[in-house]
């Protein structure tokens, strides 16, 4: 009946219960659809005006909505140029997940967004910058699809990673999300 | 009509979800504790989103007065 072993004990277990979680949110974005890249921004901007440190993991068809419409990649074999010549250049060339209509019905809600003065996605990005968003881009994803990081836009801190990474980050957050 | 004292004012009229909060949330880290400051915002989502922030930031809403679609929210730094 060692009350102060027991007591050390407990306090040590609610040390991990209490420090486990970090007021951090995690998320992958692995969309490249614009509805669902703004989303995320939305949230991850929004999260750090509610205090959150923020963590985003960009993988698969997301991947090429960082990459900078003015940039080159170089020393890319023909599947890569392949990669590059259709997937979008960056974030002005992604496009609606539905009712994009051949272009017509993305050109609409940008239309409609600078209307009601909603931020634009490469303001969202600019945004989430100066706020301290972490970005993680997926090297395997750029691996497979050829991207290079001489392509990929100016962000502050924007760090090529492996899963671990991002789980490890995901691991000790409050909110984990999927985009 | 309030007659709270007011320390900065913030005009976020026109300005979209996540801006108003994003911006308050900035520029409350400039003030010291105590002080106050009035946004304005026609943001439709902003009265649920000031609250929220307030609850998580440990920020006190002092009052919300809507004026038409205009809402000014009387924030008061805590903490």
């Amino acid at each position: 009946m060692d009350v102060e072993k027991t007591l050390q004990s407990i306090q040590e277990q609610m040390a991990d219960v209490v420090d486990a979680r970090k007021d951090k949110l995690s998320m992958v974005v692995f969309s490249g659809d614009l509805d669902k890249l703004l989303a995320a921004f939305i949230i991850a901007t929004g999260a750090v005006a509610m205090g959150l440190e923020v963590v985003m993991f960009f993988t698969f068809w997301a991947t090429p909505a960082l990459r900078d419409k003015k940039k080159k990649g170089k020393g890319k074999d023909i599947f890569a140029k392949m990669f590059g010549f259709m997937l979008p250049k960056g974030p002005s060339k992604v496009t609606l997940s539905q009712m994009n209509m051949g272009g017509m019905g993305t050109a609409m809600m940008k239309k409609i967004m600078k209307k009601k003065n909603v931020s634009s996605l490469e303001e969202m990005i600019e945004l989430a910058g100066e706020l301290g968003v972490r970005i993680f881009i997926c090297e395997m994803s750029m691996d497979l699809m050829g991207f290079t990081r001489d392509e990929i836009i100016d962000y502050p801190g924007l760090e090529s990673v492996g899963v671990a990474s991002f789980l490890a980050e995901a691991g000790d957050s409050k909110i984990q999300l999927f985009i | 009509m309030s007659d709270i004292t007011v320390d900065v004012n913030m005009d976020l009229k026109g300005l979209a979800c996540p801006l108003p909060v994003v911006k308050v949330s900035q520029q409350i880290k400039k003030m010291d504790v105590g002080q106050v400051l009035v946004a304005e915002t026609t943001d439709p989502g902003a009265h649920s989103d000031f609250p929220a922030w307030a609850k998580s930031s440990g920020n006190e809403i002092l009052d919300t007065v809507k004026e038409g679609n205009v809402s000014k929210f009387y924030i008061k730094k805590v903490k």
